[in-house]
């Protein structure tokens, strides 16, 4: 489709001649001075994306067990329909909670505000996936793992969930490459900063909020060509975590890469 | 499903298990431990729901409380200390004129994208193409931004706009000297983002038509286009409806992208009197003016004024998305056959 295309041959053209090693791994400091790279928005992104996953990935994965193990009464519905009404929450407003709440609470902006937004994000993907997921194990495998005297707990967390640990693997994955994307949140709670990371309540930068940074620094043509080669690096990151989602389930149903 | 007393797999009875099994109150097992954790963690969902409704509330009081309706039907945005005034008609507007420009452009493409691959396209065609749809989907919003700032805006000023200015510059809504920053430039590139979302749930209902409808169609006699029209759209038209509201939804919550191609203008100069006009959306002003807002300041609580605001036509809208996709999804299986 054209506007891919375009897309993608912008970013890469553009992109590409700023990348280096050292454009990669110097924190950006000042941004006007050429020698500004963006290792700590790449950093930052690890960073966010570490402590999301640690906050959104159990609570996501208990709930999703809930849904398929024990949901089929109206709480269950309830829930269901409710996950699918935060997934689509938009991110600013998802922003403004987490400001509400993390970075008044603290006194300013950090990247534990920027984590606790993400999860939000995070968390709904993560528990359809999980259900998703679940759901499919046949259902001779809970019994015949029961039939042995397995415990009902041990049998759901380390036999179905175990089972349907790839279809999880895949909705963590793309929800990833969701969050690592977004900027709105970060930019009500995080701030952004120059520098590497100094702790998990300061602010800190990422990668999509080094471009937008980048955008409106646009008038220095260093801040431009580093803003190209952020976003290239950003597309590699979220394409290539797709692309391998789609590898892996290759041959397998197409279940896990509809739902997120 | 919770399992009864027999059902449960039986525990050997150690001495700990006896005295357990002899103080009814004290009956719990770590099987409804864990049922009882996952139902704490799942119902986090309706925590998360609550909190923001009531916080966005209590944020917009001060500022609800300064204008009352003034807030939603002026157009004035100052936020000067001592000589404030907030409205949000103007971005409430440019929300909705840049979501409408969004859906009449990338509705029909995606339809016609999803009856290509649901209904004529060889399977090989479909797999492929329906990848590079996800790939779009994921390109993150921030990068359409970029892109849409440095590339697809000059594509637009000069392509679109500098021809449609010299013919039909006179036109009310085409007024004013186009440079590519404009509310245009923001609905084409909503209409780009929405056209994965629509374009695959539409196709998904497509396919879900049940063959039957098909071949009865053919077997009256009906043309291509003619069974595609009454026997697939016919069937599948409330989950297509679904699949529209819910790329209207995605483009009013959309941020980034919007961000940086409206120009960002503000307060009544953001009315969207004409399409080449620079203007502002509700969650653009979010964006733009937040970080700079003074905390506990009437500022911020007419910023999460706007917040609550989106938050309520977002909400509405994909509620109702959700209950229509839901209703043709559901009945797939169990249809006429």
């Amino acid at each position: 489709m054209l506007p891919l295309a375009s897309i993608l041959f912008e970013v890469v053209g553009k992109g590409l001649p700023a990348i280096s090693l050292s454009f990669l791994t110097r924190p950006t400091g000042n941004v006007t001075d050429p020698s500004s790279g963006i290792g700590n928005a790449i950093e930052g992104t690890l960073i966010l994306i570490g402590v999301t996953c640690l906050i959104a990935v159990p609570i996501g994965l208990f709930a999703g067990i809930y849904l398929a193990e024990f949901g089929d009464n109206k709480f269950g519905r309830t829930i269901r329909f409710l996950n699918d009404v935060l997934a689509e929450f938009p991110s600013i407003v998802i922003g403004i909670l987490a400001f509400s709440v993390v970075v008044i609470a603290i006194g300013h902006f950090s990247a534990i505000a920027g984590a606790v937004a993400l999860s939000i994000i995070m968390l709904p993907i993560v528990t359809r996936t999980t259900e998703e997921s679940i759901k499919l194990v046949p259902s001779s495998i809970r019994d015949a793992s029961m039939a042995l005297g397995i415990r009902r707990w041990r049998t759901s967390l380390s036999v179905v969930l175990v089972t349907a640990k790839d279809g999880v693997i895949t909705g963590i994955m793309l929800s990833i490459a969701r969050i690592s994307g977004e900027t709105a949140p970060l930019l009500l709670t995080v701030l952004g900063s120059g520098f590497f990371f100094s702790g998990l309540d300061q602010p800190i930068d990422a990668l999509p909020l080094r471009i937008f940074t980048d955008y409106k620094n646009s008038n220095y043509p260093s801040a431009l060509a580093q803003g190209w080669g952020a976003a290239l690096v950003l597309i590699m990151l979220v394409l290539g975590l797709n692309l391998g989602v789609r590898l892996l389930t290759r041959g397998r149903s197409s279940f896990a890469r509809a739902r997120a | 499903m919770s399992l009864s007393e027999e059902a449960r797999p039986q525990q050997a009875k150690t001495p700990i298990r006896k005295r357990l099994d002899a103080l009814p109150a004290l009956r719990f097992s770590i099987d409804d431990l864990f049922e009882t954790s996952t139902t704490i963690l799942a119902a986090s969902i309706i925590l998360i729901i609550t909190v923001t409704s009531v916080l966005l509330i209590r944020g917009s009081i001060p500022v609800l409380e300064g204008f009352k309706t003034g807030f939603f039907t002026g157009t004035n945005w100052i936020s000067v200390a001592g000589s404030e005034s907030y409205g949000v008609l103007p971005y409430v507007l440019g929300t909705l004129v840049t979501s409408a420009i969004a859906v009449a452009v990338g509705v029909p493409l995606s339809l016609g994208i999803a009856i290509f691959l649901a209904e004529m396209a060889p399977w090989s065609v479909r797999n492929a193409l329906s990848r590079v749809i996800e790939l779009l989907a994921a390109v993150p919003s921030i990068i359409y931004g970029f892109w849409g700032l440095f590339v697809f805006r000059f594509w637009i000023r000069d392509y679109l706009e500098a021809p449609i200015t010299s013919y039909a510059g006179a036109f009310p809504v085409f007024q004013g000297t186009p440079f590519g920053l404009d509310i245009l430039t923001a609905g084409l590139i909503l209409a780009i983002m929405i056209i994965p979302t629509v374009s695959s749930i539409s196709k998904d209902v497509m396919m879900a038509v049940p063959s039957s409808q098909r071949e009865a169609a053919y077997s009256i006699g009906a043309t291509r286009w003619e069974v595609v029209r009454t026997g697939v759209l016919g069937y599948a038209r409330s989950g297509i409806f679904g699949a529209i509201i819910l790329g209207l939804g995605r483009a009013v919550g959309e941020t980034m992208a919007v961000t940086m191609v409206i120009g960002n203008a503000s307060g009544s100069a953001a009315l969207p009197t004409s399409l080449f006009k620079q203007g502002a959306t509700m969650a653009s002003v979010i964006a733009n003016e937040f970080s700079e807002a003074e905390s506990g300041s009437l500022h911020l609580s007419a910023l999460i004024g706007i917040g609550l605001t989106l938050f309520l036509f977002a909400l509405v809208i994909n509620v109702f998305a959700q209950v229509m996709v839901w209703r043709v999804l559901k009945v797939r299986g169990g249809s006429v056959e």
